[in-house]
């Protein structure tokens, strides 16, 4: 009866996932991205999936959709040309931001001067002030926001923010300032800080504002066109698209908040982890998606993701919810480099990308790269993607010799040296997102996804010691199936900023109250039925005077049941967690957060046939490779044609249509009953 | 009588080989280890200072106590060789005293706390991390009395102590030293930030070592300082050159009305080493302008700059200090006899970088930076909160304020400065609103100070404009520089303009304050312009593109007037006069001289002859030294 369909447009390549609803089968498909325009190559991906199954565009109910849109609005610079009002004495807002020059030391010798998202020229002083308080200190001027208005309309403004100080406390300026706009802008969208952001400092939430208002245009031209171009395919379902936060949210929802979707590329890989991990019953996972340029990691805890308050999109920091994914610049095109003067080996940041490509592919690539060390080991065989495909291994084998040379150590040595460096960057940003929070990296498995993350996954695991190492189904294509499989979410936030004994259960209740039947009815406005939403509650607390705030779960029973007090005891005992101590300070609540959240599909996958054990059946090929400083015999096969229990000594390597998994020497491959393959290490003895 | 180190393991490590993706492998880590220190750090410290703006700095050292990463180079080697004690298994050193770590730490306020690392009997590593207290006690809330002429003045001064002894904490002695401030809230939250900052650091260096092993681990430190010396020392054979190059710069006043103050360094290569030689800079001050320069964290900002400038690819560590010498006449201002007040030795910091910048490019003028340090300068305001609604039982409380303020960056090889940016790695600006919910204030501008970064081809950065509007009566103290003597330009572009303070009573009158005060009253009401310097230009302000400058005066950035230091003709809408302005530049061209590498302004003697006229302050007066200082400083 009811199919979705999960769209996940990359850089390269559009993904898309077909899932039957019924029964858990499903369908995927790669087809090459259409930067021009995205749509084209999403209607290529629907017309051949839709073939590929033998279903009608009309029978497709839910259309789920991640993108990068907003993100290349952002770091491209090709968002709306938005004007910004702020308070008088404040234009430079966006100039100054924080006055933070990244790096050491003297960096400030090489780092460019950054232009400010919304324009200088652009933005624009009104007199009137809001104290910290909340009262009025000086009326709006409005003579003077009319003639603001009217110059940032003659210089052909596109959006319109409006910024003040102390807006997070009172907002009726800003909703002045929003009227007056109405009248002399009409037709310009407008965007108010308190309303997108409402929470303390005035350059993250004039930032977040400039941002909303910046890919608002874009994001909204984008989605009415690829709706339109969907229904004249008879696709009539409902779309809706992946937030930077891994729920989902309607496309008006998106058009209006679209600073939600800022990363909602790389919450599709998580969302999709979340997915493999019910099916596979591994609930603490960390995800390790390898693309070309970089590596996306994240933290799956007892299935739930870790979030963060903050998106962080190029140099810029926007303040919305997302998945808490850190990036690091390896990946399969990272190029490998010996300075002259130091003679260390680097790998990265700089990357070979899709062209010229790495030197195998046979595209002009001259550079060593991260894929180039791997087709000179033999860890990805020459003949990919089913044959059509041919990796030119005497290309690869000359470039790396290069940093052999430089190195004075021999080919292999220097090849594996490359990926034991890229290897080691994934694991340090892996790291960060564990045991840096105080996750013990032993409690967890590592999923390897993107195109090269089934490659690196088994090392990275070793380096980590976290167990199984998971190639998920259809690891090149993750994305698009965790767009399919996900469920509505939004959240509201609210700066709260009291301490804890100067507060009663009473009052917060009061609060969270309001906020639960806000974000409620946005997602029945969605169209999700009353019945089907939950809502969580988050507080964040800190001794007061300190900056950096520990979000806690509460719900009013847990509220009335343990008061004030047990979450105050909750926080100690994270805190202590965290950084070993605690204090006497007393503590503050800074912010409540309500979440709602829809029903996740009960989307089952589909079982594998069980086999025997033994995976003969699927291989493809003997096969040499080089490994822990010898070169050794392997067999390569084909994961299409592996059963339910299959077990796979290392090393080997499992191709399939987009993917090469590798299985250490050392470690042994299993497979699970719905195809996922599961990493250990030998058992000794 | 050094310190005296007790192992329970005797085995020396053994010196191993290790290969080049080894080494990589352990370097990343490391730098990995101390990304993590900061990040614990800023989360769990409490004062304004240190979790909003960053002043603070970690280091991991070797098993002699070289720096492996950090940025201030290490203190340890010459902490170790005149610490009367033992370091044990367990103990954690505390100290804050400049004079007892040879300048480690500058002035009183950073407290150091250092841990040395020990992996089964054997000390494998030290961690350390120095942050910038709030106040210490003294006798100025701050503790940075400008006007001190003693360090008796300036707070609790803590010699090298032990805060642990064999993983037993010393209770009473806390007690002693938090009993010193006015702030001991803070105080305790940032000093357990930086313990919990070198302790998360120490754990992960016995991980590395559990992972790779002791003497792998060890014996790549010793080569991740030997490969830092061999690229160290193929970068100073090309870029420093045997004849002595000179530069000189100035600190503005004392607070006193004395200055300028000289500061001069000669560099020069005999053989594989680099001479830094400080002869000529003038005696240790009577007020408090002083600056205890470590010479190895002179080595370090050395490095740091010679690779910035030449070839940021470079990684640095301690590897590379036999390769400089730095010399310090006693007595002089760098080099100050206990106990001389340290309180406002932030300008000769910063002013030190400045310095090194110019002897650095005169080689090369590519390379050059214009200047842009004035200082860190700060602004404390303190008093009673007795605002309606703010009271405490009916009682005001107690508040003070310590901002760190920036300036604008030089113009550079790059590119323009960025506007109002900070010159110091890590630091950010306070939020206003922040500011203004937890103090009696109200920040009334906050912009960015037109025509203020030198012209040039590259454009100094424009200084800041803050104007506070205090809320309750109280006292306020300043520490700037770079308002006497302007920050120089290079290349042909031009100095920056010069910072100012002005105070604009509730009472409608105007009155200039120094930039360098303190006990100043303020009362509910008034307001405080506090502008900052703007950055030095780079290159031929007459080569920079008119339309830009059109653009830069719709931004508010450049005005009509400062337009004319590039020759360019232009309205307040930004249109440019291409004709007047082609014209304007060809009489300008034909009647200045060959461009000058360096453009000071008009020099000292002219300043002080319009100072009064120029900054509404009166000119510093010459300093005069007693002849025995003199001679010291020789």
């Amino acid at each position: 009866m009811g199919y979705r369909l999960g769209v996940d447009v990359g850089g390269t390549f559009t993904d898309l996932l077909l899932f039957n609803d019924d029964d858990g089968s499903f369908w995927r498909h790669k087809t090459p991205s259409t930067p021009h325009d995205s749509s084209e190559g999403i209607l290529n991906g629907v017309e051949a999936i839709t073939a590929q199954a033998g279903v009608s565009a009309s029978q497709i109910e839910f259309f789920l959709h991640g993108t990068t849109v907003a993100t290349n609005a952002v770091l491209e610079g090709k968002g709306a040309k938005v004007g910004l009002i702020v308070t008088e004495g404040y234009r430079d807002i966006m100039q100054i931001a924080r006055s933070f020059v990244p790096g050491g030391l003297a960096a400030w010798i090489v780092w460019p001067k950054p232009q400010p998202l919304a324009a200088l020229e652009d933005t624009l002083e009104v007199p009137g002030r809001i104290g910290a308080d909340g009262a009025e200190v000086r009326p709006l001027d409005e003579e003077a926001v009319r003639t603001a208005l009217r110059k940032l309309k003659s210089q052909d403004i596109e959006a319109l923010t409006v910024s003040l100080i102390n807006a997070y406390v009172d907002g009726s300026h800003e909703v002045r300032i929003g009227e007056i706009a109405a009248e002399e802008l009409p037709g310009i969208p407008v965007s108010l800080s308190h309303e997108v952001l409402p929470e303390m400092q005035e350059y993250e939430r004039t930032l977040s504002t400039v941002a909303n208002a910046a890919v608002r245009p874009v994001v909204s031209k984008y989605i009415s066109n690829l709706r339109d171009r969907l229904e004249d395919e008879g696709l009539k379902g409902r779309l809706s698209l992946l937030r930077s936060d891994g729920g989902l949210m309607s496309s008006q929802k998106a058009e209006e908040h679209p600073v939600n979707i800022l990363m909602s590329g790389p919450a599709g890989g998580v969302t999709g982890a979340l997915w493999v991990g019910k099916n596979a019953g591994i609930k603490n996972i960390l995800t390790l998606d390898v693309g070309g340029t970089s590596t996306d990691v994240a933290l799956i805890e007892g299935l739930e993701p870790r979030r963060q308050r903050t998106t962080e999109v190029g140099h810029l920091s926007v303040r919305a919810s997302a998945l808490d994914v850190k990036t690091v610049g390896a990946g399969g095109g990272s190029i490998a480099h010996v300075p002259e003067l130091t003679k260390a080996l680097r790998v990265g940041p700089e990357s070979a990308g899709a062209v010229p490509g790495p030197v195998a592919y046979n595209k002009g690539g001259e550079l060593p790269t991260v894929t180039d060390a791997n087709v000179v080991l033999g860890y990805l065989p020459e003949d990919l993607l089913g044959g059509s495909f041919k990796l030119d291994r005497e290309g690869a084998k000359k470039a790396v010799q290069t940093i052999a040379d430089a190195l004075g150590i021999g080919l292999m040595e220097a090849a594996r040296g490359i990926i034991d460096i890229v290897n080691e960057n994934m694991f340090g940003a892996l790291r960060m997102i564990s045991v840096q929070q105080g996750y013990d990296p032993r409690e967890f498995a590592v999923m390897g996804f993107g195109g090269a993350g089934p490659l690196h996954v088994n090392a990275v695991a070793k380096l980590m010691d976290s167990w199984p190492a998971v190639s998920p189904v259809s690891p090149g294509v993750l994305c698009a199936l965790g767009d399919a499989t996900t469920r509505m979410r939004t959240e509201t936030a609210r700066s709260f900023s009291k301490l804890a004994r100067e507060t009663s259960v009473s009052d917060l209740t009061a609060l969270l109250d309001e906020m639960k039947q806000q974000t409620r009815s946005e997602l029945i406005s969605d169209g999700v039925p009353e019945a089907d939403i939950t809502s969580e509650f988050e507080v964040d607390i800190r001794y007061a005077g300190q900056a950096f705030e520990v979000p806690l779960t509460i719900d009013n029973d847990i509220l009335n049941k343990d008061g004030i007090e047990g979450i105050l005891a909750r926080f100690d005992e994270e805190h202590r967690r965290l950084f070993t101590f605690n204090m006497d300070t007393p503590h503050e609540i800074v912010n409540l957060r309500a979440v709602a959240l829809g029903q996740a599909p009960a989307l089952p996958a589909a079982e594998l046939e069980k086999g025997d054990g033994d995976p003969s059946a699927a291989k493809i090929s003997d096969h040499k490779l080089w490994m822990d400083g010898a070169e050794r015999d392997a067999v390569i096969y084909d994961r299409a044609r592996l059963r339910q229990g299959d077990i796979i000594p290392g090393p080997a390597i499992i191709t399939e249509m987009d993917s090469t998994t590798l299985v250490e020497n050392g470690c042994v491959a299993e497979v699970d009953k719905v195809g996922n393959i599961l990493i250990n290490l030998e058992k000794e003895g | 009588m050094p310190a005296q180190i007790i192992e329970t393991n005797p085995t020396p490590f053994k010196e191993l080989t290790i290969d080049p993706v080894t080494l990589d492998i352990i370097e990343n880590a490391l730098r990995n280890a101390r990304i993590e220190m900061d990040a614990t750090l800023v989360r769990t410290a409490m004062s304004p200072g240190i979790r909003e703006q960053g002043d603070a700095f970690p280091l991991i050292a070797d098993v002699a106590g070289k720096m492996i990463v950090g940025q201030f180079g290490s203190f340890i080697d010459g902490f170790l060789k005149q610490f009367d004690g033992t370091i044990e298994d367990g103990d954690m050193i505390f100290l804050s005293d400049p004079y007892s770590c040879d300048g480690a730490v500058s002035h009183s306020n950073d407290w150091l706390v250092m841990l040395p690392v020990f992996k089964d009997g054997r000390l494998i590593a030290y961690t350390a991390m120095f942050g910038h207290q709030s106040d210490i006690g003294g006798s100025v809330p701050g503790s940075m009395p400008i006007g001190a002429s003693s360090i008796f003045e300036e707070g609790v001064r803590i010699p090298p102590v032990k805060i642990w002894k064999k993983g037993e904490y010393n209770d009473d002695l806390m007690k002693l030293v938090m009993h010193q401030t006015r702030k001991p809230d803070w105080c305790q939250a940032d000093l357990n930030a930086l313990i919990a900052s070198c302790r998360v650091a120490s754990k992960r260096i016995v991980e590395m070592a559990e992972r790779f092993g002791d003497d792998v681990y060890v014996s790549a430190t010793q080569e991740l300082l030997a490969r830092n010396h061999r690229a160290m020392k193929a970068l100073l054979g090309q870029a420093v050159s045997e004849e002595k190059v000179s530069f000189e710069d100035y600190l503005c006043d004392d607070g006193k009305g004395f200055g300028p103050y000289k500061i001069k360094c000669t560099m020069w290569r005999e053989g594989e080493k680099v001479i830094l030689d400080f002869d000529g800079t003038d005696p240790q001050s009577a007020a408090s302008i002083n600056f205890l320069l470590n010479e190895n964290m002179f080595k370090m900002f050395f490095g740091i700059y010679m690779i910035m400038v030449f070839d940021p690819q470079i990684l640095f560590n301690d590897g590379f200090y036999d390769l400089i010498e730095v010399r310090i006449p006693e007595g002089s201002l760098l080099k100050p006899q206990f106990p001389a007040a340290l309180s406002g030795r932030t300008h000769a910091l910063g002013r030190i970088f400045d310095i090194l910048g110019g002897l650095l490019g005169q080689g090369t003028p590519e390379f050059l930076n214009a200047a842009g340090f004035s200082s860190s300068p700060h602004l404390f305001y303190s008093g009673w909160d007795n605002r309606e609604g703010k009271l405490t039982d009916g009682k005001p409380d107690w508040f003070q304020l310590f901002q760190i303020g920036f300036g604008g960056i030089p113009g550079r090889p790059l590119g323009d400065g960025p506007d109002g940016h900070s010159l110091w790695p890590g630091f950010t600006n306070v939020p206003n609103e922040f500011l203004e919910r937890y103090f009696p204030l109200r920040i009334e501008r906050y912009s960015t100070e037109p025509d203020s970064g030198g012209a040039g081809l590259h454009r100094g950065g424009n200084g800041i404009r803050m104007t506070y509007r205090f809320l309750a009566d109280g006292e306020i103290a300043i520490h700037d520089d770079r308002w006497f003597v302007p920050p120089w330009g290079v290349n042909g572009g031009h100095p920056g303009k010069r910072a100012r303070k002005v105070l604009e009573r509730a009472d409608g009158t105007t009155q200039i304050v120094g930039n360098k005060v303190e006990d100043v009253p303020v009362k509910e009401g008034d307001l405080l312009h506090f502008i900052t310097w703007g950055g030095g230009g780079w290159g031929d302000p007459l080569e920079r593109d008119p339309e830009l400058i059109g653009l830069e005066i719709r931004q508010g950035l450049v005005t009509p007037q400062g337009a004319r230091d590039y020759g360019v003709v232009v309205d307040d809408q930004g249109v440019v006069d291409e004709g007047a302005t082609a014209a304007l530049r060809d009489t300008m061209k034909s009647e200045r001289g060959e461009l000058a590498l360096f453009d000071y302004g008009p020099g000292i003697e002219a300043l002080r002859e319009a100072c009064e006229e120029e900054t509404g302050l009166p000119a510093p007066i010459q300093p005069v030294w007693h002849q025995h200082m003199a001679e010291a400083a020789e």
